[in-house]
Parts: C-alpha cells; structure tokens; sequence
C-alpha cells in the first residue's frame, strides 16, 4: 500500500500516458487524436518532474542564506530534513528536469501547432476530420490515374 | 588522414566554431528565408546556407580525422553539466552526408518548387527546409542525449511541415503528413522517457558521462526500460518494420524535393542515434543489448526486407514503390548493425551513404520527369526514356545502384554487408541478402523496363528532359553512386573510422 | 591504371564501336562499315593476346580496386585466350551474316542492334580477361544486360515475357547464388584471384567447398545446366544472328567458359576430384545431356531444336570442367570452340532459310535443299562435326571428352554422352538429309519470300564458318598443346 502511496505520481503518469495513446490510437477524430497525443506528452512532463523532486526540497532558486528570504524559506524546511543535510539550511529540488521539461513543452506546443494546422487543412480539402472518411476519398485518390491538384 | 586536407581550406578561426556554425548557420538561414521577400530570394537563401553549412561541416570532419574528437563547449559550461557538442568520426560521417545531400536539395529546389508548391509559401517552404537541416545537423553532432530530443523535434517539425506542403500534386500528403506528425511524435515522447529513466538511473544527460556510468552500474530496470524507451521511439523515427507506416505515405506524398531529402538523412539520422545508443551508450556487453539485436532487430530488419520488398514489387505508384523500398533498405542497414561488430557497422554505414546517394538520385529524377508527365504510376512512365534520356539514363543507374548491380556504390555496400555476415559466421542473413536482393531487382528491373522498353500509352503527355537545374544535381548524385563503385576509398575510410568509433577497430 | 594496352584495346574497341554505332545511327552504310571494321581490329587485338600468352608473357592489367581485396583486374591465360579469339572472330563472321539477314529481313531498331552486340563483345572480352572472380562477374552481368534488348528485337509481348524468362533466370542466379559464392570465396580466400591449381585449394574443408561450388556452378546459369535450362530455348524469339552468337558463341560459352574457369582456378583440379559436388554436378549434366537431346527431338520448330541441342552440349563441357584431375579441362576447352563453331553454323543456316523462304519448321523443310544447295551442305557439314564424326572438328572434342570420361571411371557420364551423340544424330541429320535428298511425300518446296534467296553477305558467312569446322580438324593437335599448361601448371603448382 505504502508503494502505491509512495508512487503515486508515477502511477498518475502511467494512467495519463495510456489515456493518451490509446486517444490517439481509437479516435478518428483529428482533433481528438491531437488531444490524446498533447495528454501523452504532458505524462512525461509529470514524469520528469518526479523524477526531480527530492523530497522537502524546494524550488531551485537563488537565495543568500542569511536574507529574509532565506530565514523564511530555511524555517518552512522539514527540521528533521535540515538535521540530516542542512546545507545553508536550504535544500533544493533538482532544477534540471524542469529545465528539461520546459523546453519539451514548448517543442510539444510547437507539434500541437503544426498538428492543427495540418488538421485544419485537412478540413478544407477533404471536408472532413473524420479518419474514415478521409482514407476513403484517399482510396478514390489512389485508384484515380490523374494527380490532384 | 590527409583525405580532406585537400578538399578544405578555411581560417582558423573560422575552423574553431565550426561545429556551432553549421547548426547556427541553416538556423539564421531559416529565418532569413521566411523573412526574404520572396522570388528567388528564397532559393539563393536556401543554397547559400546549405553551401555553409557543408563547408563547415567539411571542417568539422577534417578536425576529427585529425584529432579523434571534437567536443565544443557552449557558453562555456564544461560538460557533463553545461552541453556540448561532441563530434566523432560516426558524427561527422553522418553530417557530411547530410549537408551534401541538403545543398544537393537546395540546389534541386530551385526547379522543383516552381512546379509543385504555391509560389507565393516559397519563402516559407525554404524556411522549413533548411530548419530541418539545422536539426539533423544538430542531432549527430551533440553530445547530449536530451539536446538530441530537441534537434530530433527541431527537424521532425520542419519535416511535418514539410510534407504537408505536398499537398498541391497530392491531396494525399496531409493525411500522410498528420499520420507522420502522430506516429513521429509518439517516437520521440517515447525516446523522451527513455531519457527520463536514463537520467534517473545515472543523473547525467551527457551520452559519454552517461556511457561511463552505465558500465559502472550494470543491468537494472530503470536502465533497461530507459534503453526500451529510446529504443522503441528511434524505432518508429527510423521505420523499423513494423513501426514504418506512416514512411510511404509521408515520402509519397511529399513534394519531390522533400522525398529527396528525407530518403537520403532522416532515417538515416534516427538509425545513427540508434546505433550511438546501442553500442556507444550502453556497455558493449550488456545483455539486453545483444538480446536486443538478436532477438528483436535482426529478425524484425529481415522480415523487413523481404516483406516491403515484396511489397514494392506489387505497388503501382513508383514513388510509393521507392519509398516501400526505402524501408526494406532500411532492415538491410539494421541487419548490418544487428551484426555487433566493426565489420557490420561499417557496411552498414557504407550502406547509408549509398543509399542516401541512389534514392536521392531516384526520388529526383522521378521528381523532374513527373514535372512534364504528371504521371504517378508506372505504367504512365512507360517509354519516357526517348524522350527524356538523360533523366532515364539517371534512373536506370540509380536502379542498377539499388538492386547492387556491380560498378556502382550499391553493390560495394552489398558486397560489405554479406562478407560482414559471413565473417560473423551468419549464414542465415546471407540468405536474406540474397532474397532482398533478388527481390530488389524485380522492381528496380520494373523501373527501366518501363522506362526504356515499353511503348508509350497512347494519348499520354509527352515527356521532356528535365532543366539544366534539375540535371546537375542529379548527375552529381549518379556520378557520384558510379565513381564509389569504381574506387570506393574515401566512403570506406569514413564508413570504417565510424565503425572504429562504435567497435574500436574496423575490418 | 596499370597495364597492358592490349586489354584496354580488347575492351575499347567493342566499345568505342558501340558509342560511333549509335552516333552515326540511322546511316546504315556508315554504321556496318563500322562494325566490321571493329570486328577486325579487335580479332586482330585478341590473336595478338593469344600470341602473347603462348609466348609466356601474357598481358596483365588492373583497372580500378573499388575497395581493397576487390579489384576489376585482367590477366589472360590459354583458356581464355581461346575464348576471347573464338568470340571475336566469331563476332566478325556472324556480322557479315546480319547486315545480311538484317537488310533481307527489313528489321526495325537495327542501330540498337548493333549497339547491343558490340557492348556485348565488351561484356565477352571482359569475361574472357578477367583476373579474379569479381571482375568476371562483372561483366558476366554486362552481358547478361546488353543482350536483354536483342532477345526482345521484336518488342512484342512474347518477346517482353521471353525476354523476362532470360533477365529472370540469368540474374536471378547470379544474385542469389553467384554473388553469395563469390563473397564466399573472397571471405574465405582473402582474394577473388584466380590462381594456378586452385585458390581455394588447401585452405577449406569439402562441405563447404562443396556448397560454394553448387552455388558457382548453378550461378552461372548461362552454362544452362538443368534445371536452369529454360532460359535457353525462350530466348530463340530473337532474332537469328542474335541467336546464332549469343546462344551458340557468346553468352552460353560465357557460362561454360565460367565453370571451367572456377574449376580450374578456383578449386584446382585436386580440390574438384575430393568433392562430393563434383559428382552430383556430373550426375545432372549426364541428367542434361540425356534430357535435353530428348527434347530436341520432339521439336518440329528448328531454332528450338537447336536450342535444346546446345543445353545438351553445353552440359559435356560442364561435365569436362568436373571430371577428377583435370582430366576433361583441354577436351572441354576444345569442346567449347568446336561447338560454338559448329553451332553458329547451324543457327545462321537456320536464319538463311528463314530470311529466304520463312519457312521455321523442320517439316517444311523437305526438298528445299535444292533451292539452297550451299546452305543445306553446310548445315550437313556442321551436323556432322556437332555429332562428332571425322573429318570435323567436333570429332576430336568428343572423343577426347569420352576417353577422359572412361579414363576416370565415370561411367556414367561417358554412357549418357554416347547415348546423346546417337540422339544427336537422329535430331539433326534429318534435317540436311530430308532437304537434299526429298522422300516422295514430301511437298513442293516453297518459293522463296524474298527475291534471289539468302543475301550473299550471309551465304559467306555461313560458308566460313562451315569451312572452319573442316579447317580446326586438322588443328586440333595445336590448340590442344596451346591449352595443355591449364592441366600442367595446375598440377605442378597444385603438387603439396
């Protein structure tokens, strides 16, 4: 049970990751295999950041130990935690992954971008989002000798 | 090595940012492309770059065969913790490919775009398509396994885009364009949490610190899910069967000019990745390594071979048959790396450059021809070599290279890949070879019977021989698919220097 | 580039005479001036080549070496020597039969025609030349590729699948079993090189010198050796002369020519008498010889009958090639000249006939000999030397061939060889016999299609040729001394 507990997160990405795919691969709707594909990508951003998370860390920013900020942030601490490591008093989170994440978010949002707008025009020319419909009229493509224009 | 010393001259200076400036420079490129007012503005644009880029990435290869390898340090972060660039004789293989068959590509585009896309997304077009050059450039010259996901999506976005412009010859290109956003996409999340479970195990993100914890580690699951992951995603990048369908879609429906680029480098780049992974990454004798090549690449790389090949046979529309092709060339290449030795990766390799000269060679030529006949399938090519015969000379050498025929590359980069088997003691792959190959020529032979011995359909539009635009490129590739088959040297010292980075010794 | 002048003339000079063919094109006169003149330059390059290697200093050259340990490299030796004379000799006869049979027959493409042929001589020179495995292969595949458009002349759909059968089988076979063999080798030799007494001799152990010499044997499919026989007789859509040099002279020797080739220098004669293989090889050639003397009688079309004949023929040569200690390699070499001379005979005969009356069938035949007296007498004359009976040339191959066959205990083969001689007999005797002497029944012969019968050009050649099959009976002591060093060298070389 503690496991479970103690994953949690890691469950979460796992149920958010298979949600995803399996959006993308049963829908038939363009716009919703998009969404499921922008939930599988978010899992791992989950992911990563659990990955980064030590636990009673706090957020990797610069702070002089001996400021007001770092009184207050030294407080907020889990004593017990500070006892065992207590560097500056102050423990981070490692910044890496987030970093890390960051950066695929924004490589995510520039596929999403890409992505509609490929959905979009596949709208005007086939009239349809729908997968279906739009492999059928490929077929009709195919079997035609002429290239469309 | 003095090969390249006498192709390159370049400051030193110049030499010394090399490898920064030939990802930085297509990236300028790109933007100064989408910014450029159009005409013809955007092609010289395009050409300028792509000719920078191959000049540095020729400097970058003569400082490795120099100096072993190249690490570049950005913004000064020493690595493991800042990101480097670190090029070695694999990489700078891979990126000289690269930025020749781009500036071949740039070349070619001039023509092509005029016929088969919107003058007035020219300009944007360029943009993309040198932002896919920036990307693969970028891909096999870090050192950073995360920094390799960003290149990976740097070029595959450009890619997307890329084939979706295709749209006006064949509707069909958006489809194939999402259908490859979609499976491209899963690809590289997987390859990301690959790296997730890697970084976890390891906590370093750089593939030579990576590679050293990993020997000290040893097998355990973190790390084995993480090589699953990466695996898997490169997987569907490279078109392994049976992760290749969204490949003859997406190079069928492209514009000509994008079939041509991307047959010759993105999965290329992705079995690169795969290879530096598998046997640079990881420790030589890691278990689920070798179970990996054993028991899942080989097999899966032969089925690949014979069933697309098979399936290229049957398939009406050429550009579909090629792109078919495209991935059972593919298993022969893997089978060449599921091998696990100097000889086998540096056939392999070998192999990659031929095959990224032949299919450029091929896609180009159809590309042009198709400008005049708008045709797609084969039986509308039939007799176009009165008409067009330098054009169809051009695709009769690049189908003599594919199906291994000898005096061209091709049969060089068979003749490695079987005595690469038969050195391993591999009966069963010189088989396969020889089924491929067989199999190769049944519809690399359907080609030029088409083209040079079957009589016009009547009522057909004449063709005409492709402009001096189109015919220089093409012949630089074809000449080039000849000369290596006459003396091979300068594609194997690559090949086997490549080789000896994964293996230690080649040959 | 290192070398001799003389093989690069043996190569450019075919070549040279391709690309002029095919820049002058349509100018008919020009074009076969052409041709024959180059058929004379390069007779003339490849009897000095057979000077040379008599002499002891054979001409050697290396053209490229595309990667190391591969080199397109050439060296003659007497074998091939014979060969490259033979062919090109051969090609200038068989020329002056096609601007014959071309011209009085009106064909249509006659510029590719003539392209095709002389790129093929390169092909065959290259062949004959090579100096290791890969270079043979090399243009093995040449030949096979330029002589695709001269069985399809037709262009039509017959022709098309005809034309498929060839490309099918003969690359086929290289592909899948040649090229595997040839990687073999070089993998387990270092070399392709063919080399006095063996190259593989002492470095394999018989099951796999045993598969490699399967896969080289039925690689070179053009030997026809059943059951890679088909592609033969499928290919008599072609034209005559096509058929007359390429599948009596050129591409079929090319194949027999290869298998001697391996046997002698690549396995040696002591590698080939170990094998197992070796004897299967022998037990399907005897197979063959039988077979396909069968099948050539039921034949009525005659360049079908002579197509059989030759997948019989072609099969003692294969079965000379295996026989233990080299004992078959100078009657196989002898066999392989007289045949071809004999052969081209009978099939420009066949084209003469046809140019003149359009009559295919041996049944039409009947009494026509009166109309073609010199045709039909040649034809007898180069029946009597493929039967091997004196005064011909054919006599000596085959009786040398036999002995060597009773000589090493192979029963067998030397049984089906005299069983298919007797075969060969009632096949092709009929057929000068019934034209010159006409039974009662028979009909009145046809007119001639095309005023004034055969053209004259083509009567010549026929006559050459028939004359050299008389001409080589007396020769053949010579040209057995002159190939006497493959067995010799072999066995001195090859001695542990």
């Amino acid at each position: 049970m503690s496991q479970i507990v103690s994953h949690f997160n890691f469950i979460a990405v796992v149920v958010l990751m298979m949600m995803g795919l399996f959006v993308v691969f049963s829908s038939g709707n363009l716009i919703k295999r998009m969404i499921g594909l922008a939930i599988f990508q978010t899992s791992t951003g989950l992911f990563y950041i659990s990955l980064g998370k030590v636990s009673g860390g706090t957020a990797a920013i610069m702070v002089d130990a001996q400021s007001a900020d770092g009184q207050a942030l030294s407080e907020a601490l889990n004593p017990q935690y500070v006892a065992q490591y207590g560097i500056d008093g102050v423990v981070y989170s490692n910044p890496l992954p987030h970093v890390l994440i960051l950066t695929a978010i924004v490589v995510g949002v520039a596929t999403l971008a890409v992505g509609l707008s490929i959905a979009v025009r596949i709208r005007e020319v086939y009239g349809t989002i729908e997968s279906e419909e739009i492999n059928a009229l490929a077929r009709v493509d195919a079997a035609r000798s002429e290239p469309v224009s | 090595m003095t090969l390249f010393d006498t192709l390159y001259v370049a400051p030193p200076a110049l030499t010394a940012q090399a490898p920064i400036l030939a990802i930085a420079g297509p990236l300028i490129g790109a933007c100064a492309a989408a910014l450029s007012p159009g005409g013809r503005s955007g092609w010289v644009i395009s050409v300028i770059t792509a000719a920078f880029a191959l000049w540095m990435s020729l400097a970058v290869a003569c400082e490795v065969s120099r100096q072993g390898v190249l690490l570049y340090v950005i913004g000064g972060f020493q690595p493991p913790l800042g990101i480097a660039l670190r090029i070695d004789a694999l990489g700078s293989a891979m990126a000289l490919l690269v930025s020749t068959m781009g500036l071949i590509g740039a070349v070619y585009s001039g023509h092509a775009l005029v016929s088969e896309i919107r003058a007035e997304t020219h300009t944007l077009f360029q943009s993309g398509y040198l932002l896919c050059l920036a990307g693969f450039l970028g891909l096999v010259s870090t050192g950073d396994a995360f920094n390799a996901f960003v290149f990976l999506e740097v070029s595959s976005i450009g890619t997307y885009a890329l084939v979706a412009a295709g749209e006006q010859r064949d509707r069909r290109a958006l489809p194939a364009a999402f259908n490859y956003l979609i499976m491209g996409t899963i690809g590289a999340t997987f390859y990301v949490i690959g790296i997730g479970f890697l970084y976890g195990a390891t906590g370093t993100l750089n593939m030579a610190d990576m590679a050293a914890h990993l020997s000290i580690l040893g097998d355990n699951t973190a790390v084995q899910a993480g090589f699953a992951f990466v695996v898997t995603g490169l997987a569907i990048k490279a078109a392994i069967f049976p992760l290749h369908g969204w490949l003859p879609g997406a190079y069928a429906g492209a514009p000509s000019l994008v079939s041509v680029f991307l047959a010759a480098t993105a999965t290329k780049t992705a079995i690169y990745l795969i290879a530096r992974f598998t046997f640079d990454v990881f420790p030589d004798a890691s278990t689920f390594g070798q179970a990996f090549l054993h028991v899942v690449l080989a097999p899966l790389a032969a089925v690949s071979v014979i069933v697309c090949s098979v399936q290229a046979i049957f398939e009406k529309e050429v550009r579909r048959m090629l792109a078919l092709s495209s991935v059972a060339q593919v298993g022969f290449i893997m089978l060449g790396l599921s091998l696990a030795n100097a000889a086998g990766a540096s056939a392999a390799m070998f192999y990659i450059f031929a095959h990224a000269l032949m299919k450029a060679a091929l896609f180009m030529a159809l590309g042009a021809l198709a400008i005049s006949v708008r045709a797609r399938t084969l039986d509308e090519f039939a007799g176009v070599a009165r008409e067009a015969p330098w054009t169809a000379a051009a695709i009769g050498v690049g189908a003599a290279s594919l199906a291994g025929l000898p005096l061209t590359m091709g049969f060089i980069a068979k003749w490695k890949l079987v005595e690469a088997a038969l050195q391993g003691g591999v009966i069963w792959m010189v088989a396969v070879f020889a089924a491929g190959s067989a199999l190769t020529l049944i519809y690399a032979w359907r080609m030029v019977e088409a083209l040079f011995f079957s009589a016009p359909v009547p009522g057909a539009r004449r063709a005409r021989e492709a402009p001096v635009g189109v015919l220089v490129p093409l012949w630089v590739l074809v000449a080039l698919s000849i000369w290596f088959g006459l003396n091979a040297s300068l594609p194997e010292t690559l090949a086997n220097s490549a080789a000896a980075v994964l293996f230690g010794t080649a040959r | 580039m290192t070398g001799d002048l003389l093989i690069l003339l043996a190569l450019g000079v075919p070549l040279f005479s391709a690309i002029l063919t095919y820049a002058v094109g349509r100018m008919s006169d020009v074009r076969e001036t052409m041709t024959i003149v180059a058929c004379i330059a390069l007779s003339i390059v490849t009897i000095s080549m057979l000077v040379r290697v008599s002499a002891g200093t054979p001409p050697t050259m290396t053209l490229a070496r595309p990667i190391a340990g591969l080199d397109i490299a050439f060296k003659l030796e007497p074998l091939g020597a014979l060969f490259a004379v033979m062919a090109s000799v051969l090609w200038g006869v068989n020329s002056l039969f096609s601007i014959g049979y071309m011209r009085g027959r009106r064909e249509a493409n006659q510029t590719r025609f003539y392209t095709c042929f002389a790129v093929a001589m390169v092909g065959v020179m290259g062949v004959a030349m090579a100096a290791n495995l890969f270079t043979l292969f090399i243009f093995y595949e040449v030949l096979t590729f330029s002589t695709y458009p001269l069985v399809t002349h037709k262009g039509d759909a017959a022709a098309q699948r005809a034309g498929r059968i060839y490309l099918g089988t003969l690359v086929g076979a290289s592909v899948l079993l040649f090229l595997p063999g040839i990687i073999a080798v070089a993998v387990l030799a270092g070399s392709t090189t063919f080399t006095p007494g063996g190259l593989l001799a002492g470095k394999i152990d018989g099951g796999v010198a045993s598969a490699i010499l399967l896969l080289l044997t039925f690689g070179a499919a053009k030997a026809a050796l059943m059951p890679l026989h088909g592609w033969l007789p499928s290919a008599m859509v072609a034209p005559a002369p096509v058929s007359a040099l390429l599948h009596a002279v050129a591409v079929v020797k090319a194949g027999v020519f290869t298998v001697l080739k391996v046997s002698t220098y690549v396995f040696g004669p002591e590698l080939i008498s170990t094998l197992p293989a070796a004897n299967w090889i022998l037990w399907i050639a005897a197979a063959t010889i039988v077979i396909a003397s069968l099948v050539a009688l039921t034949k009525d079309d005659l360049k079908a009958r002579l197509a059989w004949s030759t997948v019989s023929q072609l099969a003692y040569v294969t079965s000379a090639a295996m026989l233990p200690w080299a004992s078959g390699l100078v009657a196989g070499g002898l066999y392989m000249l007289f045949h071809a001379v004999a052969k081209i005979t009978l099939f420009m005969c066949a084209g003469a006939i046809y140019v003149a009356t359009g009559a295919n069938r041996v049944s039409e035949m009947g009494g026509l000999g009166r109309r073609m007296p010199i045709v039909f007498t040649c034809f007898m004359i180069a029946s009597v030397s493929v039967i091997g009976l004196p005064p011909m040339a054919g006599m000596w191959s085959k009786f040398l061939l036999v002995t060597a066959a009773f000589g090493s205990n192979e029963w067998l083969t030397a049984t089906a060889m005299i069983i298919s001689s007797l075969l060969t007999v009632v096949y092709l005797m009929p057929v000068a016999l019934r034209a010159l002497f006409p039974a009662q029944s028979d009909a009145v012969p046809r007119d001639f299609v095309r005023p004034g019968g055969t053209p004259r050009v083509a009567l010549a050649a026929i006559m050459i040729t028939a004359a050299a099959c008389v001409v080589l009976f007396m020769l053949a002591d010579p040209i057995a001394n002159f190939l006497e060093p493959i067995r010799t060298v072999s066995f001195v070389e090859g001695a542990p």
